[in-house]
């Protein structure tokens, strides 16, 4: 029988690490809100005619001219080659004054200019949005946490157990989000509502899982198949391993073929799917439990005895 | 309990599969702005310039049911306008692309009224430094029938309509009702042969000298170097009343609905072969139990778009979000009972007993993941009913994994558990590696 409860240490390591690499980075990028959370405008500027791509770059710097003395300085402007239009996007401006701008840009650059505006959003509206998506998801996990503290009430100690299974949660949601504030700094991937959606069943995935595993250590703690609580737990996982492997790889089927082939609109929600379906499988397995058996026996601070830089006692 | 199943299923497939295949298509499912394209609105009204007379709540569902009315005077499809938290309104407008006239139709207050030339003390007109009219601040008065003074504002029009004035171009004819005919023919008598402003919303539209006494109940007209469009608008504004309140406008969504379509196409196919490769590993590896799994998903699938063909859920990407989860965990429901199964076999126990033993134990498992997944997704319904723009996303999500989890438990415990026993008690096949054990 595989220890995985015997080799902790090394699962806590590796999700120490991740972990510290999302935390970093969330404290070095943070996230790059989309307008959703931010609160702005953004428009699509077309000319009739179509601007070439040769004097692209000579209407791209009239353009931010003509914004910043709009009184938008902070405007983001860039070119679309396909389309060969103009993507902008700033601070809140209101419909009369996206009609402004084009009679403005109309007169100065004597073209036909459009623009549509396909997101707009007030500063109070995006704040509200952050701050119930933030609200949500505590409220929901307060609620889990004390259905799992009912649902093993005869476990003793079950505060311990709800408290693991959230400890699992916020680690696949600070996977998720870690990755994404990377994906922000390198690839420019803005957070916008679909991704608090797909926090939400990252959310979910992960309790059903971790609560599976429960089920079995709670099984096998009340049939008394080990006095020692460590095989107890490791027993259990190991008897989950089927059915958490095959789950997750049913539900990888249906996210890898929706992340390869589905369509672009749905490509970073699927991607938040995608790792918290891993985040999430390994964590119900190495850490959900072996997390319990270490508060269980007072380990914490053995955990980590062997690396140098935690050699000093605690306290 | 076969029987019953079958019926329920014969029922689902009835009503999804409808006459000419509607499915998916607009009469079918109700999809959401996010996948079908169209645009949504969200305004804020400004409550505290409302008569004082009427409460919060009145005056929000008077705007709204102005706006309701300007919108389908519009002509859109489909259109919803919901009251949202205490003073906002969101209008979604399916399959609307270009906004910005629908914009400043549905937002403008259309407050219709007119005004004099402002005397100086000499009694001639007075102009401002470009040299053109200056006119009151207040909107014209006239005694009305009953001896009382009145404004004379768009309140008692009774009908507009956008017309073609043979030297004006477009304009907007109006008619006014008995009481409003009557102060329109005194102001007129008042201001013959000289300008008469019509203001809207505080702002000049024009200022057309009148040139003779309009008699009660006859007509007027609004001139302003209209276009066709803007004439329409002003008419459609007039007709369904000024706002009781000024409306300002905090958020706007275009989707295009190309863009939403390319982008569905591609998801379903990706969906498809998804959930294919999901069927054939249930197949292969749990073999006949993976049979009897695909066929009780097919049902879920089954009974899943009825559930949102019979009730009005519009599906949204982040419902589809909250579907995929919930196919998940019904997969897993089966997985779950199959690996208890396998594990009693195993063990020894004869067919029946392992089929029995299998659901027993399985059962805490789903029953306490379910519940955990049932009290985020309440929470979740419960907050998203509050008035931001992107709360129905989120309880749209909670809505479907709520019914498709509550769903999953239902075709794992009822109809996998009664196929399961039927094909054990039938005898068909008894060797053990068709359910995946090698013994």
């Amino acid at each position: 029988m595989i220890d995985f409860v015997g080799k902790k240490q090394w699962f806590f390591l590796i999700s120490a690490i991740v972990m510290g690499v999302a935390i970093i980075s969330l404290a070095a990028f943070k996230l790059q809100p989309g307008i959703d959370f931010s609160g702005g405008t953004s428009m699509t500027i077309n000319f009739t005619p179509k601007v070439e791509q040769s004097e692209s770059p000579q209407f791209q710097s009239q353009l931010r001219q003509e914004v910043t003395n709009f009184g938008h300085p902070e405007a983001i402007i860039q070119f679309q080659r396909e389309s060969r239009d103009f993507f902008v996007r700033m601070k809140f401006i209101s419909p009369e004054e996206v009609s402004e701008l084009r009679d403005r840009l109309e007169a100065n650059f004597q073209r036909d200019v459009e623009i549509s505006v396909p997101l707009e959003m007030s500063p109070t509206i995006a704040a509200e949005t952050a701050r119930n998506a933030g609200i949500a998801v505590i409220i929901a996990a307060v609620a889990m946490l004390l259905y799992i503290v009912w649902a093993f009430r005869r476990m003793p100690k079950p505060f311990r157990w709800g408290t693991c299974a959230i400890i699992a949660l916020i680690h696949n949601v600070l996977i998720v989000v870690g990755i994404f504030s990377i994906l922000g700094q390198v690839a420019n991937v803005e957070v916008d509502a679909m991704f608090i959606t797909g926090l939400l069943a990252v959310v979910g995935y992960s309790i059903n899982n971790t609560v599976v595993v429960f089920d079995r250590i709670r099984e096998n703690m009340s049939k008394g198949i080990s006095p020692d609580f460590a095989v107890t737990v490791n027993s259990s996982i190991i008897e989950t391993l089927g059915r958490s492997l095959n789950t997750s790889l049913t539900t990888l089927c249906v996210i890898l073929a929706l992340f390869l082939f589905g369509g672009a609109t749905i490509h970073h929600f699927i991607l938040v799917l995608l790792i918290g379906l891993l985040a999430g499988t390994y964590s119900s397995l190495f850490i959900a439990g072996p997390l319990l058996v270490v508060w269980e026996k007072r380990e914490w601070r053995q955990l980590f005895s062997w690396l140098p830089f935690v050699k000093k006692p605690a306290y | 309990m076969l029987i019953f199943i079958l019926i329920l299923f014969g029922f689902a497939l009835w009503s999804i599969v409808p006459v000419n295949t509607k499915l998916l298509s607009p009469n079918g499912l109700m999809l959401g702005l996010d996948l079908k394209g169209g645009s949504q609105l969200l305004y804020k009204a400004d409550l505290s310039k409302k008569d004082p007379s009427i409460t919060d709540a009145e005056a929000m569902s008077s705007v709204i049911e102005k706006i309701q009315r300007r919108v389908n005077l519009y002509g859109t499809t489909e259109p919803t306008i919901q009251k949202q938290g205490a003073d906002r309104i969101l209008v979604q407008l399916p399959g609307v692309e270009d906004i910005s006239e629908a914009i400043s139709l549905i937002g403008k207050t259309a407050l219709l009224d007119f005004r004099e030339q402002k005397l100086d003390e000499n009694g001639d007109p007075m102009l401002d430094d470009k040299g053109n009219w200056v006119f009151q601040d207040e909107p014209a008065k006239a005694e009305g029938r009953d001896g009382e003074e009145r404004e004379l504002t768009g309140e008692y029009l009774k009908h507009a309509h956008r017309d073609i004035d043979p030297y004006k171009g477009s304009v907007v004819v109006i008619e006014w009702d008995s009481e409003g005919g009557y102060l329109f023919e005194k102001i007129t008598e008042r201001n013959l042969y000289k300008p008469l402003a019509i203001f809207l919303d505080n702002e000049i539209i024009s200022a057309p000298i009148v040139q003779s006494i309009i008699q009660a109940g006859t007509r007027g007209q609004i001139e302003g170097n209209f276009t066709m469009g803007e004439a329409e608008n002003l008419a459609i504004q007039l007709n369904s009343g000024a706002l009781d309140v000024p409306l300002t406008i905090i958020g706007q969504e275009n989707v295009d609905p190309t863009l939403g379509a390319d982008s569905i196409q591609k998801s379903k196919q990706a969906a498809i072969i998804g959930i294919i490769l999901l069927l054939l590993f249930m197949l292969l590896y749990y073999r006949l139990p993976g049979l009897i799994a695909c066929i009780s998903l097919g049902i879920y699938g089954a009974f899943l778009l009825a559930i949102f063909n019979a009730f009005p859920i519009t599906l949204t990407l982040s419902g589809i979000a909250g579907a995929i989860l919930s196919l998940g965990m019904a997969v897993d429901a089966n997985i779950l009972i199959f690996e208890r199964m396998k594990d009693e076999l195993r063990g020894g126990r004869t067919l029946g007993a392992a089929v029995e033993a299998g659901f027993n134990r399985a059962w805490t498992a789903i029953r306490d993941s379910n519940i955990t997944t049932f009290i985020a997704c309440a929470i979740l319904i419960w907050l998203g009913t509050s008035g931001t723009f992107h709360a129905s996303m989120v309880s749209g999500f909670a809505i479907t994994l709520f019914i498709g989890v509550a769903l999953s438990m239902f075709t794992a415990i009822v109809i996998t558990r009664t196929f399961l026993r039927l094909l054990v008690g039938s005898r068909l096949v008894t060797n053990l590696a068709a359910y995946g054990v090698i013994t």
